[in-house]
């Protein structure tokens, strides 16, 4: 008599788990308390473990799948037996298709895109290449609910989802991909304009809390003060040099262009910053674009300069200033002022010491710029007068957590205290 | 001792049925009848009142249309005899059928009263016959009376639908008590043929199940064919004598005397469970009566007999205790079959015009609080409906507001209980107004009220 392995709730709070590993392979002679595989929850990675000795006869869900509490996760029992496995209604025998995995019915084995070796292995999320089956009404209440088909199993005729297959399934399941490791750097891939990495379950725990406790944005704020001085030399020095040279006339360098040059650069050392939140994944970009508010009569509107961290200060001081200039004449297209991955606002020129900025959704953060103004400072152990200017990053928490928010404006606050940094 | 895999108790829509399905998936398959194959409703229920109704229906075209149509008959006469007779002609065919089933598919009938023996085995008269797989109680139920107010069926002047379909001449007239289905059937076959036809309905409204729309739409169609009707209405007294009975019921506050030829106890079934075995099988029956069940494999409290049809709880309808038998059949023979929806089981009056209704009632989307939207088209906007004189009735559809799911659909037309599977088939297999839209409906059909209704829900309405 085959025994079928559940998922088990291994903490109080777990309703569902990803199979990070499998510590058994099939046709593997298994014991109760043989340690099966391991479960990352809600809380921690966690063993799973045989209920009952055999033959671990099938494998029903591939790692990185993340399953709900309860569904089957695997069969034990004499070699050579058959695995009663629920095949959908209909499946003939004959036929060559496998046994359907329950639950996470999406396909894993996973020829993935030629992913770049340094990458962790994330292919996007698997979906099985024939049509889904599924009542209207379950389409549109998945729609609603934001839930993905591919990963109910349906209960109607040939495996066709219906209501009720809904009413377990959860909205936001992720895509059953490897997350990498916690803690390993977010790699950038050339080539790639981003990368989708599903959420941990920690990811996934700290998201619903956050937005329960602060709102659909859980925001924080970091501040920190930067020495303008050597950026004051430094545009000085630039503007002064005369705006004429073989790219015809120059711009007037404004401290936002050097802001948002440093703040490229910045982003591309960190990448975990410059983020998309997508509800049931987050979107690292490769590519860096960063949004600039630009004040206009209606309102405000936030104009994006491409690729930003490829462009010299020059680039972006011409493109800063017809965007912003076409800004207030309401004649950008919509692909103008869409697809930033991090914002920077400036309210220096109204003589604000500093503030917050709002997050500009889907992006994880924004950079609220103050006025720059004469503070008296210790320095070098004197008392003297210095330049300084207040950043203020608003992070939305799901995405940038506290530490990570830090790093990034640790490397913004060197980045403009020594713009020499800036032409690396 | 005879041996089979499956012995079923009763053949009936839901034993026979069963019966066949038990066959084509290889059980040696015996049913117990101790009357004719059909049951109830082939012999004396569904087949030979809609074999009346076809003649109370002839006649009302001829009385009341076909002048209008262009056709002049002169001296019509009726002949409820006559009629009977056809009817019971219909039934014979049915049952004998039924008959012909049993051997196309081997099924072994066993004649005679059965009942139930410890142990998955029947007796039959002297024989005691033992069942490898299963035992499948299919036993229906039976008309029963009033007997609380006087009203005992004599079979003479207080008679039930049994005697109403054996009678050789039409009484003058006829107080219905029950105005469910059953009720209103006969009241349409009396009334056509020319009985002085009182209709009486305890519950607020004839129809009482059915959407009060509905329920409105036929109460004013049998009052303009001179029916009375009394709804809310307490029958407190009745002296039943010889050639009459007298009633008197309080309506309204009021109080009235009918006197009529004939009463017909058209209210409440009553189930056969007693005197076979049932108890000391260990087949336990729930506070209703019914025998008790497990909703999800039909099988009672004794282990290996089953229960299905009007025994086994309502709807009592032939048609769900036909689909309780399937799925019994294919459980035992280690199927997955689908699910009944007892939420989803399509029912249908056939007077005239007919109703026809699946899911909930408006007044039931009220008391569950949901958000729904209703669509309605009348068929006097139907360009078929008008060409057939047919114009009486409407489709209206509840919608969920949310998800478009079809919460509920009622049916009033001369052909209801053809068009009500549209909207079967849609609610079974979950799709919502938007799709039953999609669909093309031929033009001029009475099906077309069906879209537009779906479409009225959707405030998309094109023909009002």
């Amino acid at each position: 008599m085959a025994t079928k392995v559940l998922m088990e709730a291994l903490s109080p709070t777990m309703e569902e788990g990803r199979l990070v590993e499998w510590k058994k392979k099939e046709g593997d002679t298994v014991s109760a308390g043989d340690v099966l595989a391991e479960v990352e929850t809600d809380k921690a990675v966690m063993d799973l473990v045989a209920r009952a000795g055999g033959t671990l006869l099938k494998q029903l869900v591939t790692a990185g799948t993340t399953v709900p509490v309860a569904e089957v996760v695997a069969v034990i029992g004499q070699p050579g037996e058959e695995v009663a496995v629920e095949k959908p209604a209909g499946a003939k025998a004959a036929a060559p298709a496998p046994v359907a995995p329950p639950a996470p019915a999406a396909q894993v084995a996973a020829p993935a895109a030629p992913a770049p070796s340094a990458a962790p292995q994330t292919a996007p999320a698997p979906r099985p290449s024939e049509r889904i089956k599924a009542s209207p009404l379950a389409r549109k209440i998945a729609t609603e609910r934001g839930v993905d088909l591919a990963l109910v199993q349906g209960s109607g005729p040939d495996g066709r989802i219906v209501i009720k297959d809904l009413e377990s399934a959860r909205s936001g399941r992720v895509a059953p991909t490897a997350a990498p490791a916690a803690g390993a750097a977010v790699a950038m891939a050339p080539g790639e304009a981003y990368r989708d990495v599903p959420l941990s379950q920690i990811r996934k725990t700290i998201a619903k809390r956050l937005v329960q406790s602060i709102g659909p944005v859980p925001t924080f704020y970091l501040t920190t003060e930067v020495d303008m001085e050597r950026v004051w030399d430094a545009r000085e020095a630039l503007n002064a040099g005369g705006r004429k040279g073989a790219e015809g006339e120059s711009p007037k360098i404004s401290f936002n262009d050097i802001v948002i040059k440093a703040v490229a650069s910045a982003l591309r050392q960190h990448p975990a910053c410059n983020a998309w939140w997508q509800e049931d994944h987050i979107r690292y970009w490769n590519e860096v674009h960063v949004s600039m508010a630009v004040a206009v009569e209606e309102g405000l509107i936030t104009p994006v300069i491409r690729y930003t961290d490829q462009k010299t200060l020059r680039q972006i001081s011409l493109e800063s200033r017809d965007l912003a200039a076409r800004a207030r004449e309401r004649r950008l297209t919509p692909n103008e002022y869409s697809g930033g991955t991090f914002s920077v606002s400036n309210l220096g020129m109204f003589d604000i010491d500093q503030f917050t900025a709002v997050i500009n959704p889907p992006e994880a953060g924004i950079l609220a710029v103050g006025t720059i103004e004469q503070k008296a400072v210790v320095h070098e152990g004197a008392l003297v007068p210095r330049r300084r200017m207040r950043i203020t990053m608003s992070c939305d928490h799901r995405v940038i957590d506290g530490a990570t928010g830090a790093a990034f404006l640790r490397t913004l606050k060197t980045m403009l205290e020594n713009p020499l940094a800036l032409v690396w | 001792m005879a041996q089979f895999d499956v012995i079923i108790l009763g053949g009936g829509p839901a034993g026979y049925v069963c019966a066949i399905r038990c066959a084509q998936l290889g059980f040696a398959t015996a049913v117990v009848e101790k009357d004719k194959l059909g049951g109830v409703c082939v012999n004396i229920g569904c087949i030979p009142t809609k074999a009346l109704l076809h003649s109370a229906y002839t006649a009302n075209l001829i009385a009341h249309d076909a002048k209008d149509l262009g056709i002049e008959v002169g001296g019509v006469k009726t002949d409820y005899g006559v009629a009977m007779k056809r009817s019971r002609r219909v039934a014979e065919q049915n049952s004998k059928g039924v008959e012909f089933l049993m051997k196309k598919h081997k099924v072994t009938v066993l004649k005679g009263e059965g009942s139930l023996l410890p142990g998955k085995k029947v007796k039959v008269g002297g024989e005691t016959h033992e069942a490898r797989k299963a035992v499948i109680i299919a036993t229906g139920s039976r008309v029963k009376g009033i007997p609380q107010i006087g009203l005992e069926i004599n079979k003479t002047t207080v008679i039930s639908s049994d005697e109403a379909l054996f009678l050789e001449t039409l009484p003058a007239s006829v107080s219905v008590i029950g105005a469910g289905a059953v009720g209103c059937e006969f009241a349409d076959i009396f009334n056509a043929f020319g009985s002085k036809v009182t209709l009486i309905e305890a519950l607020p409204r004839i129809l009482p199940l059915e959407d009060a729309e509905s329920s409105d739409v036929i109460s004013k169609s049998f009052r303009k064919r001179k029916m009375d009707v009394f709804a809310g209405a307490k029958v407190t007294k009745a002296q039943v004598e010889k050639d009459k009975v007298t009633l008197t019921i309080e309506v309204g506050g009021k109080t009235e005397t009918v006197q009529t030829e004939k009463v017909l106890m058209a209210a409440g079934r009553a189930v056969n469970t007693e005197n076979m075995g049932f108890k000391e099988a260990g087949v336990q029956l729930d506070q209703r009566g019914f025998v008790k069940v497990n909703l999800a494999t039909l099988e009672t409290t004794a282990p290996g007999v089953y229960c299905i049809g009007d025994v086994a709880g309502p709807p009592m309808l032939a048609h769900k205790g036909s689909r309780e038998g399937v799925f019994v059949a294919e459980l035992l023979a280690g199927h997955k079959p689908h699910p009944i929806r007892y939420d989803n089981v399509p029912s249908v009056t056939y007077c005239h015009p007919e109703v026809a209704s699946i899911g909930l009632t408006e007044d039931q989307c009220k008391e569950k609080k949901l958000d729904y939207q209703v669509g309605r088209f009348p068929f006097s906007a139907n360009g078929r409906a008008r060409a057939s004189n047919e114009t009486e009735g409407l489709v209206k559809i509840i919608r969920d507001k949310k998800y478009g799911e079809i919460l509920g659909a009622h049916i009033v037309a001369s052909h209801a209980s053809e068009m009500i599977h549209e909207l079967a088939v849609a609610r079974e297999n979950e799709y919502t107004v938007e799709e039953v839209d999609l669909a093309i409906h031929a033009h001029p059909t009475l099906s077309e009220a069906i879209a537009e209704a779906a479409l009225d829900s959707m405030g998309r309405v094109l023909h009002i």
